[in-house]
């Protein structure tokens, strides 16, 4: 972020990809994608692409983090290395270990850990593809995966960022405007009770601004709510209806 | 005050988080949890409604044992106690030395291993689940038993009820079909036994076929068609 | 290998094997239902996502800039690197790469650079200088056996579809978010067949379940021609030269298949 552009990023209103300030790029979620992983979602955030597949609740394993009254919450977000424009070095490193500690913080009140104590709940969530977006884009994807590994929550998760480009307050930045622009928000909430379990922020905003890049993400998380709920529904649907013989 | 106000219809599909209901009147069940005054789906399910309980039957999951429970489960070590045994849950399961045979076993003077190996599979009765959530089994009575033989297979544990069918009669179905010995465990593993291994692939081809297409109606006759072995 | 579970589905799998039957109904030498998916990802160079029945993986090649090997200065470079992250299977333990992992990565780097797969005199830009590096990423999704054949077939199809990025000779650098239709120079398409044997009895493409319980494997690389350009034992079991020259003839066979999922 920061960097100096040498194209405008908006023209009358336009972004660069032909969105409106508050538009959000197009998602596609598919649950139960794997079949080894108890449950899994694939997600596609324009050209963000996200695997994420969780095990659990099972043994803790080194048992030194097993946790008397409640599980385990392991989150291992990791890039594959061809996901970036440069390519990656694969292995963990500082950027990814922060990113999956951010990402335990935001799933965790959502999910009933203490129903479950002494065991472990992992979540893996690979980058496959990275154009900005990609942690807002995990949690979304872990939510659908461990809805789908049928583990007890109070709430989803849902996430979006907001950032601010030529003075503008705009949704969900894309990779230039990530790069050239002057703020990056992120947040995720639990849709039911617009409780926010993730806020983090890079740059420099009003607090009008950022009230309002508040007021836009809650708004779009709720519109990513319905198309979380979509797929999930979309896999089980068979499962409703009258009672077959 | 708020009104009372049911959301949904029985046989629905649910989502953590989604509101089932509005008013004291209703009651939570299974996956289901009260919030202020309305009632929450907790984890994936199908609702079930009757009257003004409104109970959400998960419908994916592991394993989570219940006192009553037949499982079927591996030994995987022996200790003071007895054995332990997995029963592929989060949790320990314990068979204690007087719950692992209607026998008296010696085990002053023999080693365990001369009664439970590692790697042994048990037909077993889930006798209590504590607080901390650490399992009891018992094989002690019948139709709980060690296992010998036979090969084991895993299924989804929210599939087990259509496995079994209606009072038994898919698991009936099932066992005339094929001629083989079977145990199903509410755990999610099915013990299948039969000196034919051709007849055991049939039976593990049928019970796969029901567990992917438990939804779809017609069941019954595509079973019924692959054991007498018709075309998949 | 010494529990009984194990036992008793090796015997299980075995005799089933005997009358020439699979779990999953396939004779002894069939491969499983095989999908190949090239171009999905927008940031590698080339990609492909295979699916050989329940196992899936994804493959994913960039290039980039490196100095030539000293012995090798008008040359070009490869690397296969592959990843068995705890996400394809309950079986995989976190941290550094287990000798399984690099195996599968070491076998399948082995298939494509012996038999030249990569045409390397091609990609030199400045003798003992600057060269073109080729990476070959392999990431198993979904682990059910034989993640070797699939994860060489997803290298493959990723390496003939890839476009190579743009390089200003001016600067001397590589423009990542522009590519070329330039592909990749070519000279072979290897196939990589693996094999299991259990009590005596020898298939093909073995899932999940059958590796745990098998003696030994043999993964046979061909190059286009026919001929043998790699083979790898792994596994605590052992095989007959008879066995070995039977499965080489049998991979010949196969082989044909198997090439007509490179698109």
């Amino acid at each position: 972020m920061g960097m100096k552009s040498d194209k405008k990023l908006i023209v009358k209103g336009k972004r660069l990809d032909g969105r409106k300030a508050d538009e959000m790029r197009p998602i596609k979620i598919t649950a139960g994608v794997l079949k080894n992983a108890d449950g899994s979602c694939e997600l596609q955030f324009g050209e963000t692409k996200i695997v994420a597949a969780v095990y659990g609740p099972k043994k803790v394993l080194p048992r030194r983090y097993e946790e008397a009254n409640r599980a385990f919450l392991k989150v291992n977000y990791f890039m594959a290395a061809f996901s970036t424009s440069d390519r990656c070095r694969p292995g963990p490193n500082r950027r990814s270990t922060e990113i999956s500690t951010v990402i335990k913080s935001a799933l965790a009140p959502a999910i009933f850990l203490e129903k479950y104590p002494q065991t472990e709940i992992t979540v893996h969530l690979a980058v496959t593809n990275a154009n900005a977006g990609t942690r807002t884009s995990a949690i979304n994807a872990a939510t659908v995966a461990l809805i789908d590994a049928g583990i007890e929550m109070r709430d989803m998760v849902t996430s979006i960022a907001a950032g601010k480009v030529e003075d503008q307050v705009i949704l969900d930045l894309a990779q230039d405007e990530d790069n050239f622009g002057q703020a990056d928000l992120p947040i995720a909430i639990m849709p039911r009770t617009d409780e926010i379990v993730l806020t983090q922020m890079d740059g420099d905003m009003t607090a009008a601004e950022v009230k309002q890049s508040y007021d836009m993400c809650i708004k779009a998380c709720h519109e990513i709510a319905k198309i979380q709920r979509a797929a999930i529904v979309k896999k089980y649907g068979n499962e409703g209806g009258k009672e077959n013989e | 005050m708020t009104t009372e106000k049911i959301h949904v219809k029985d046989r629905e599909i649910v989502i953590p988080g989604d509101v089932l209901a509005e008013g004291m009147s209703y009651i939570p069940s299974g996956h289901a949890m009260r919030d202020d005054e309305k009632v929450i789906a907790t984890s994936l399910g199908l609702t079930s409604i009757k009257g003004h309980v409104v109970k959400v039957i998960p419908l994916a999951g592991r394993y989570i044992p219940r006192r009553g429970d037949a499982v079927i489960g591996k030994i995987t070590g022996s200790a003071k106690f007895g054995w332990t045994v997995n029963i592929r849950c989060p949790f320990d399961a314990d068979l204690p030395i007087a719950e692992a045979s209607n026998s008296y076993l010696d085990t002053r003077r023999y080693p365990m291993s001369k009664f439970y190996v590692s790697g042994d599979f048990v037909f077993a009765n889930v006798l209590d689940v504590s607080e901390k959530k650490y399992v009891r089994l018992s094989v002690k009575d019948r139709p709980y038993r060690k296992l010998h033989e036979g090969i084991v297979i895993e299924v989804s544990p929210t599939k087990i009820p259509r496995i079994i069918g209606k009072q038994g009669s898919m698991i009936k179905m099932l066992k005339e079909g094929s001629g083989c010995d079977i145990l199903v465990g509410q755990n999610g593993l099915v013990w299948i036994k039969n000196e034919n291994p051709e007849k055991q692939m049939l039976m593990v081809n049928a019970i796969k076929k029901i567990e992917s297409e438990s939804h779809k109606s017609g069941l019954t006759e595509k079973i019924q068609t692959l054991l007498k072995g018709g075309k998949k | 290998m010494n529990s009984q579970e194990d036992t008793n589905l090796r015997n299980y799998l075995a005799k089933l094997l005997k009358k020439d039957i699979r779990e999953d109904n396939r004779k002894s030498f069939d491969y499983r239902d095989i999908k190949v998916e090239t171009g999905i990802l927008s940031q590698a160079n080339g990609s492909a996502r295979v699916r050989f029945g329940n196992t899936e993986v994804l493959v994913g090649v960039k290039l980039g800039l490196g100095q030539p090997y000293p012995d090798t200065p008008d040359k070009g470079m490869m690397m296969v690197n592959g990843e068995l992250s705890p996400m394809a299977s309950e079986d995989f333990e976190f941290g550094p790469p287990s000798p399984q992992s690099i195996e599968m990565s070491r076998v399948i780097d082995r298939a494509i650079r012996e038999s030249g797969t990569i045409d390397v005199a091609k990609l030199c830009i400045e003798p003992g200088e600057k060269a073109w590096m080729v990476f070959i990423d392999v990431y198993p999704m979904d682990d059910d056996g034989n993640l070797i054949d699939a994860g060489l077939i997803g290298a493959i199809a990723a390496l003939k579809t890839a476009k190579m990025p743009a390089y200003d000779a001016k600067t001397g650098l590589v423009d990542h978010r522009t590519l070329t239709n330039n592909k990749i120079p070519l000279a072979e398409e290897p196939i990589l067949c693996t094999f299991g044997k259990m009590d005596g009895e020898l298939f093909v493409d073995p899932t999940h379940r059958e590796e745990k319980v098998m003696d030994c494997r043999l993964s046979i690389g061909l190059n286009k021609k026919g001929n043998i350009c790699a083979m790898q034992k792994g596994g605590e079991g052992s095989f007959t030269k008879d066995e070995i020259l039977d499965l080489i003839k049998k991979a010949q066979g196969l082989s044909k298949d198997l090439r007509k999922h490179f698109k």
